[in-house]
Parts: C-alpha cells; sequence; structure tokens
C-alpha cells in the first residue's frame, strides 16, 4: 500500500517532465520544427532548466485576491487528482495495488470532480475577470462531459460486473478466475480462458467497446481540459485562464495537475478498455507468450512485467492525446455543449442498453 | 475510536464555519469541508458507496452550483438585507426548533445493543452490492417511482432551456 503510494508520487513527477518535454518534441514534430534543442542534446534537460526557473520565480498574489482561497485553490487541485490514482491498481498481485477498496472507479470519478472546486476557487480568488471566465467555461465543460464519462464506465462495469479496478483488470486474462469465452459469449463454445493476450481483453470481449472507447475518449480529454476542449485556458481569448494569475511554483502545482489527470485518465481507459496490465500477446499452441510476458502475479518478476504493460499502454493513450492537441483546433462554446449533449450523452445511453443485452448473452 | 471523536470535531466546527463566516463563497467551501467529513464518517461506517454518492452528488455537483451562482452575483453591490432583527430572530427560533426536535428524537430512539443483535452483524451491509439487492427487490417500486421523478424533472429542464422560435441561437 505504502509502495503503491510513493510509486504513484514518483509516477505523477516523472509524468510531468517526460509529458513536457514529449509534447515539446511531439508538437515540434507535427508542425515541422525541431522543438527544443539548445539545453542538453536534443534538449533533454530544457524541461529541468524551466522547472528550476519556475522553483526559484517569486510566488505572486495579487493584492486585491482573495489570499487564502488563492494560496490554498492549486493544492486541492493537485490532491483531486492525486487521490485518484489511490484506487488505481498498477500492477497484478498486492505489491503496486494501493486502496482494496470494493468502490474502486465510483471512487475515482467522485474524487476527481472535486478538481472543479478547486478550479472555482482559483478562477474565483484570483479578481481577475479572465481567470473567473476560464473558471466558469472549466466547470460547465467538465460538468458536462462527467455524464458521458459517467454513463461508458457504467457499459464497463456491467460487462464486468464489479467496481474493483483490480477485479476489472484480472477479468481481462489468464488470471481470470472465471473463464472467458470468444466474444465474452459462452454458447459461441470458443473458450480462450487459456488463451489470453488480446481476446481477453474487454474490448475484445464486447466488440462495441471500441466505439464505446472513442466516447470515453472525448469525454476524458475534455475532463483534462485538454485541446480541443481548452476553452477554460484558451490563450488567443483569456490570457491564460483559470490559472492568468499563478506564478512560479504553484503555477507548476496546477500544471502538475493537469499532467497527472492525463495520466490518470490514460490508466483509466487502459484498465477499463485495453487489458489494463495484461500483455497483448496471446498463447498460441506451445508457443505460451501469455504466459512469458505475464509472469506470476505477487513475484517481483510479475509485478514489474504488469507495470510495465500498462505504463507502456497509458502512454500510448498520452501520446494520443497529444496528437489529437496538435491536429484539431479549439471548438467553440455552443459547439462543445452540443458535442456532450446531443451527440455523446445519447449514444453513450445506446451503449448502456447494449451492454445490457451483451450481459444477458454473456450468461 | 479516537479518529472518530476528531472528525466529529472537525466536522462540527466546518459546520460552525458556515454559519459564522462573513463571506458567501467561504460559508459554502466551509459546507464543502463538512459534506467531506460527513463522507469520512460513511467510511468509518463501511457504508462505502454512500460515501462516493455524497461526494459526487453533494460535493461535486450541488455546491458547485451554489458556487457558480454566488460567484456570479456581484457581492459587493448585492449585500443580502436580510441583517434585520425580524430576520436573525425568525432564523434562531426556526434552527432552535430543528434542535429541539433532534433532541427530542434521539432521545426517544432505542438504539439497538450489539448484543441485543445477536452478538453478530454484518460488515458488508454498505456495500454496492448489497444496496443493489436491496433496492431493487425490496424497493423497487419505490425506487422505479423516484426514477420517473427525475425523469419528469430532467424533461422539464429541457424543455425550460430550450430555445423559442425565432430566438437566436448566440
Amino acid at each position: 500500500m505504502f509502495i503503491a503510494l510513493i510509486v504513484c508520487l514518483g509516477l505523477i513527477l516523472t509524468n510531468v517532465v517526460v509529458g513536457v518535454y514529449s509534447e515539446r518534441k511531439i508538437s515540434a514534430f507535427m508542425q515541422d520544427r525541431l522543438g527544443p534543442m539548445e539545453v542538453g542534446k536534443y534538449g533533454l534537460l530544457q524541461i529541468f532548466a524551466d522547472l528550476l526557473k519556475l522553483l526559484q520565480k517569486e510566488d505572486i498574489v495579487p493584492k486585491l485576491a482573495d489570499r487564502k482561497l488563492f494560496l490554498i485553490a492549486p493544492c486541492i487541485i493537485f490532491i483531486a487528482i492525486f487521490a485518484g490514482f489511490a484506487v488505481i491498481p498498477l500492477s497484478s498481485g498486492e505489491y503496486l495495488q494501493g486502496s482494496k477498496a470494493e468502490i474502486g472507479v465510483f471512487y475515482l470519478l467522485a474524487i476527481v470532480s472535486v478538481d472543479i472546486i478547486g478550479l472555482l476557487m482559483a478562477g474565483w480568488s484570483s479578481n481577475n475577470k479572465y481567470s473567473l471566465f476560464g473558471a466558469m467555461r472549466a466547470v460547465a465543460q467538465i460538468v458536462s462531459y462527467e455524464i458521458p464519462l459517467g454513463l461508458s464506465v457504467l457499459c464497463v462495469v456491467m460487462i464486468s460486473q464489479s467496481l474493483n479496478l483490480q477485479e476489472i483488470s484480472t477479468q481481462q486474462g489468464i488470471f481470470s478466475s472465471e473463464g472467458n469465452y470468444l466474444f465474452g459469449i459462452k454458447s459461441l463454445g470458443i473458450d480462450v480462458s487459456a488463451v489470453g493476450g488480446i481476446f481477453t481483453w474487454n474490448v475484445f470481449r464486447m466488440p462495441f467497446f471500441f466505439f464505446l472507447y472513442i466516447i470515453f475518449f472525448i469525454a476524458s480529454l475534455a475532463e483534462c481540459n485538454r485541446a480541443p476542449f481548452d476553452i477554460p485556458e484558451a490563450e488567443s481569448e483569456l490570457v491564460g485562464g483559470f490559472h492568468t494569475e499563478y506564478s512560479g511554483l504553484r503555477w507548476a502545482l496546477i500544471f502538475l495537475s493537469e499532467y497527472g489527470m492525463m495520466l490518470l485518465v490514460s490508466f483509466l481507459g487502459v484498465i477499463l478498455f485495453w487489458g489494463s496490465w495484461y500483455s497483448p500477446f496471446p498463447n498460441i499452441g506451445s508457443v505460451r507468450l501469455a504466459d512469458w510476458t505475464n509472469g506470476e502475479p505477487n513475484t517481483i518478476a510479475g509485478t514489474l512485467a504488469g507495470f510495465f504493460w500498462l505504463i507502456a499502454k497509458a502512454y500510448l493513450c498520452v501520446f494520443l492525446q497529444m496528437w489529437v492537441r496538435w491536429t484539431f483546433p479549439r471548438l467553440r462554446v455552443d459547439q462543445l455543449m452540443y458535442l456532450t449533449w446531443k451527440v455523446l450523452t445519447p449514444a453513450s445511453i445506446l451503449f448502456v442498453v447494449l451492454s445490457g443485452i451483451w450481459r444477458m448473452l454473456m450468461n | 475510536m479516537q479518529f472518530w471523536y476528531f472528525l466529529t470535531a472537525l466536522t462540527l466546527l466546518s459546520a460552525l464555519m458556515v454559519v459564522l463566516s462573513k463571506n458567501p463563497i467561504h460559508s459554502v467551501l466551509y459546507l464543502v469541508f463538512t459534506f467531506f467529513c460527513i463522507s469520512g464518517h460513511y467510511v468509518l461506517l463501511n457504508a462505502q458507496f454512500l460515501m462516493a454518492v455524497n461526494i459526487i452528488v453533494y460535493a461535486g455537483a450541488i455546491m458547485v452550483l451554489f458556487l457558480f451562482v454566488i460567484m456570479m452575483l456581484d457581492l459587493r453591490r448585492n449585500m443580502p438585507d436580510s441583517k434585520s432583527n425580524l430576520t436573525k430572530l425568525a432564523g434562531a427560533i426556526l434552527g432552535g426548533t430543528l434542535l429541539v426536535i433532534l433532541v427530542a428524537v434521539m432521545r426517544k430512539t432505542q438504539f439497538p445493543q450489539f448484543s441485543q443483535m445477536g452478538g453478530k452483524f454484518d460488515t458488508q451491509t454498505g456495500m454496492v452490492e448489497n444496496l443493489g439487492q436491496v433496492l431493487f427487490r425490496d424497493y423497487l417500486l419505490p425506487f422505479e417511482l423516484v426514477s420517473i421523478l427525475f425523469f419528469v424533472a430532467m424533461v422539464g429542464a429541457v424543455m425550460l432551456g430550450k430555445r423559442e422560435a425565432g430566438e437566436r441561437n448566440f
């Protein structure tokens, strides 16, 4: 439990370094630039130089700001995101699992929504109209997009019959205690519980989940305030949105939470849809690829292997988020609301019905 | 047990601060904190589902709406004129009556002793699974009626927010 706490803290801190560097390099690649090149080989030390600069900066509080709220808001944002990591199983077995609470994913959705209060506090206490605008937009967006996000999580929960993320993970591969059948349907008679790999992932057990993942992905982008849903911090209109007035360490904390949130929703997507910490390779005859690449749960090797697969898949999702950010233009407010209420929400309700039918077929 | 005392003291303190703080925004934030403390009590009672629901509904949604509305108001210009002695008196009477009722109810209630329950109790009562069993078996009709109520409220909200014919979109 405490190992998981330390690993998660380390993960968030490393993530912001890796995330910012790769984001700058990827955006540069997509726009046919070079990106950071000056500090260190390939600009590898650029992010450390930036961090050093941020740490040295003065912590400015505007004169007319609500001082207490202004100072505490970034901490609340960070705590809300960090608390979300508590229920994420980082690998098979028990070493890297924080909380074993039955409530799992529901707790995660609940605690992450506290993020909104931090955003509102930051925006309001700055006593700056751009900050307030940013906070208002952020809250309107996050509250609306929580609905398709919650509904898409609900579909997965209906299929796996559990809220516990470790339980949902274990079901999607060779360590599952119940049998796994092709497409999840028992009457097809093709038992794949020993095959594992990609054939037992949720996205394969319930083939429509690929389309559901697209909904989940869009909603999760909006939850992280990432482009094309970054109207809360739209630089061209609002200076910097809710964090306009922040500087130095507190600004870094807000940034840390933003990148932490990206990683958190990527983890969640991987765990719910893409086989969690299982490797993608199936057992084929005597070539026991799944057995070799997964190891045994509760051993050091198995834990490390699971951790590696989860991280690898999660960073693939993070890459996808960056790709989307540097490809699509920002949405207008009315387009944003149109997308969530008239497209994503009805579609995810449809998926809830479909998942219910599929669950009946699975028994 | 010690943790319970600490949490209870924290809950009462933050609840008091809701009433005592001058700034409405601070009041709402203290209220959010109070809800978190109450969620902590739910965790101690092993009612995990209620804990998450309490956070997601109250702290995450309703309180955010409160904050939203209060932030929209210009507090310096729209100072609430509810500071007259009459309203203070009315508030005191209302609160006092509620307190008397609650104390009377608590005094009348018979709390079952551990020994009266046959020396055993189910720690899993508050879990999602058991709650679902109870809701969908014993209380199915009320549950469905509540869902219809919510549906009607939702339709009403959509009707209110609907664009009138000829009105501009933006």
